[in-house]
């Protein structure tokens, strides 16, 4: 077996994928839950759509993009490699097991990251695919009005099939034409059972990354009694309670506020 | 002094302790017993249920299955067969998964060191063996765990030089560290980390005799040839991963920490994709 097959095939090889490919995972919940943050601005998604149309025509971020996807992939797969191997390791099971000796969340991070990808799933074509790969994204027009400041939107269809953005100034005004990702937003999270999925995927990344963020730093060997507490303190507080309430307010909010 | 200190105390509490006593000095406990009987490893098993009578609280599990086995050699059965050895807590030779927990209820404990008092009268007791593809069953409760043998044979040892005794303490070695490696070398090697782990993981077992090792002077020419051998015997045994549960420290008798695996994960990875000079491959003759 070659050097490179034996560290990688290896338990702590596979381990080490793992860590890596949801380290990654999480620096992208900062860089989104940024982002979507912007869906909170009373400006009938200027700011939102502005931002998701740099995200899609913005190289670099589509190489990164792709860097991502693959770790979503890879990080499921190396779960169900590592899970089949683990049930492998006790064929016959115990006819009592007790549960107070390992967290909830660390029991099951196979059922909470199984919630997850089929939240990925779901919200990638939702959003995602039909952005890029089809045309159930309509388009808007803003228009600001350069001496006072004021932005108007109003509908705009496209003549070419072959449209994707504009930026013209006209008459003192800056006119920015982008996809309209906000409406499909609004439009999802006006769906009470979209909104009560949204929440509960929530909850599972929260519980998901409770164990998972701090567990990657054991995994990669990075134990330490000053910087272990900060792991700790950042994957509790920034991964499993900032960051996904942040996430499932937007479609509370956009549910409670809808016309 | 017990009772010194119980009188200062409500009378209340002064009763309940008393009854305790009287309990206790009856030895009359009743249990009922569901035991795993298996013939041999290519034997399905199954549970039967026996009655544990006349039990005093004074006694150790391991002696209660001792009255029970006498029992059923007088009426003619097959005494329940389970691993013991020196019955003081520091051989690592019982074992039994009992009602969920490796080594039974208490923390920090070998079955050999739990008494009957952790039970109650009338209480149904789930004896199970260890449960893990690389420790098949013997019979009933005792299992195979010369896995463990062949993990510490692939690198559990340090080579010494034979010649002139050298003088106790010529090599300085820090007392926190003294300590930390002593911490990871009193693991008995019971297995009851990979009994209580979800996954059947060996990892903090083969962690801690790693770490013994890796902290001390004497542990570093083969420090990272000793981690690459021991994890791929360990892998090639059919132990599961780490999923950093801690079900494993909760359970250990010895009180092992986790943080032992984590050292072990910074050793491995730093011999494989940092250290080519210390390449598992490159023929340390290891067999």
């Amino acid at each position: 077996m070659s050097e490179f097959k034996e560290t990688f095939n290896s338990s702590l090889g596979k381990k080490l994928i793992m860590a890596l490919t949801g380290l990654f995972l999480c620096t992208f919940l900062i860089v989104h839950v940024g982002g979507n943050l912007l869906l909170f601005k009373h400006d009938d998604g200027f700011a939102f759509n502005v931002y998701a149309n740099f995200l899609t025509h913005f190289p670099p971020i589509e190489v990164i993009a792709y860097l991502l996807y693959l770790s979503i992939l890879v990080h499921t797969l190396y779960a169900i490699v590592l899970t089949v191997k683990n049930r492998k390791a006790r064929p016959v099971g115990y006819a009592v097991t007790s549960s107070d000796n390992a967290k909830w969340q660390s029991r099951n991070m196979g059922l909470l990251g199984s919630i997850l990808f089929l939240f990925i799933v779901i919200h990638m074509s939702d959003f995602w695919y039909n952005y890029k790969y089809t045309d159930n994204v309509p388009y808007k027009e803003y228009r600001t009005d350069l001496s006072s400041g004021i932005t108007q939107s109003v509908e705009f269809v496209p003549t070419s099939p072959k449209f994707e953005n504009s930026v013209t100034t006209e008459n003192n005004f800056e006119i920015v034409r982008v996809k309209d990702l906000h409406e499909r937003v609004k439009g999802s999270f006006s769906n009470v059972w979209y909104v009560i999925f949204y929440v509960l995927a929530m909850l599972a990344i929260s519980f998901h990354l409770r164990h998972g963020f701090q567990s990657a730093f054991r995994t990669l060997g990075w134990v330490h009694k000053k910087y272990t507490p900060v792991v700790q303190f950042v994957g509790t507080w920034l991964f499993a309670v900032i960051i996904p309430l942040s996430f499932a307010l937007m479609p509370i909010v956009y549910f409670f506020t809808r016309n | 002094m017990r009772f010194e200190v119980l009188n200062r105390n409500t009378t209340q509490d002064f009763r309940l302790r008393t009854t305790d006593f009287i309990k206790m000095s009856n030895g009359n406990m009743n249990l009922t017993l569901k035991v795993w009987r298996q013939k041999n490893a290519q034997t399905a098993g199954k549970f039967v249920n026996y009655k544990a009578e006349g039990i005093s609280p004074d006694m150790s599990f391991l002696e209660m299955l001792d009255v029970v086995n006498e029992g059923l050699i007088h009426k003619g059965e097959d005494p329940i067969h389970f691993d013991h050895d020196c019955r003081e807590g520091i051989c690592g030779m019982c074992s039994l998964y009992i009602n969920g927990h490796p080594h039974g209820p208490k923390r920090a404990i070998t079955t050999c060191q739990l008494h009957m008092r952790t039970f109650h009268d009338g209480e149904t007791v789930t004896i199970e063996p260890w449960r893990a593809g690389p420790f098949p069953v013997i019979k009933d409760l005792a299992v195979d765990r010369s896995a463990f043998d062949r993990i510490q044979q692939a690198g559990g040892y340090v080579s010494v030089n034979t010649g002139g005794v050298p003088d106790a303490n010529e090599i300085a070695i820090p007392k926190v560290i003294a300590d930390e490696a002593f911490n990871s070398a009193t693991c008995i090697g019971c297995g009851a980390c990979v009994a209580a782990c979800k996954n059947a993981s060996a990892m903090l077992f083969v962690s801690a005799k790693i770490k013994q090792f890796s902290l001390l002077p004497q542990g570093q020419p083969e420090r990272y040839r000793r981690v690459q051998s021991m994890v791929a015997q360990m892998d090639a045994e059919g132990f599961g991963s780490c999923t950093n549960t801690g079900a494993c420290e909760a359970e250990c008798p010895k009180e092992i920490k986790l943080t032992n695996i984590a050292g072990m994960n910074l050793d491995y990875f730093s011999a494989k994709l940092f250290r080519q000079e210390e390449l598992h491959e490159q023929g340390h003759g290891e067999g």
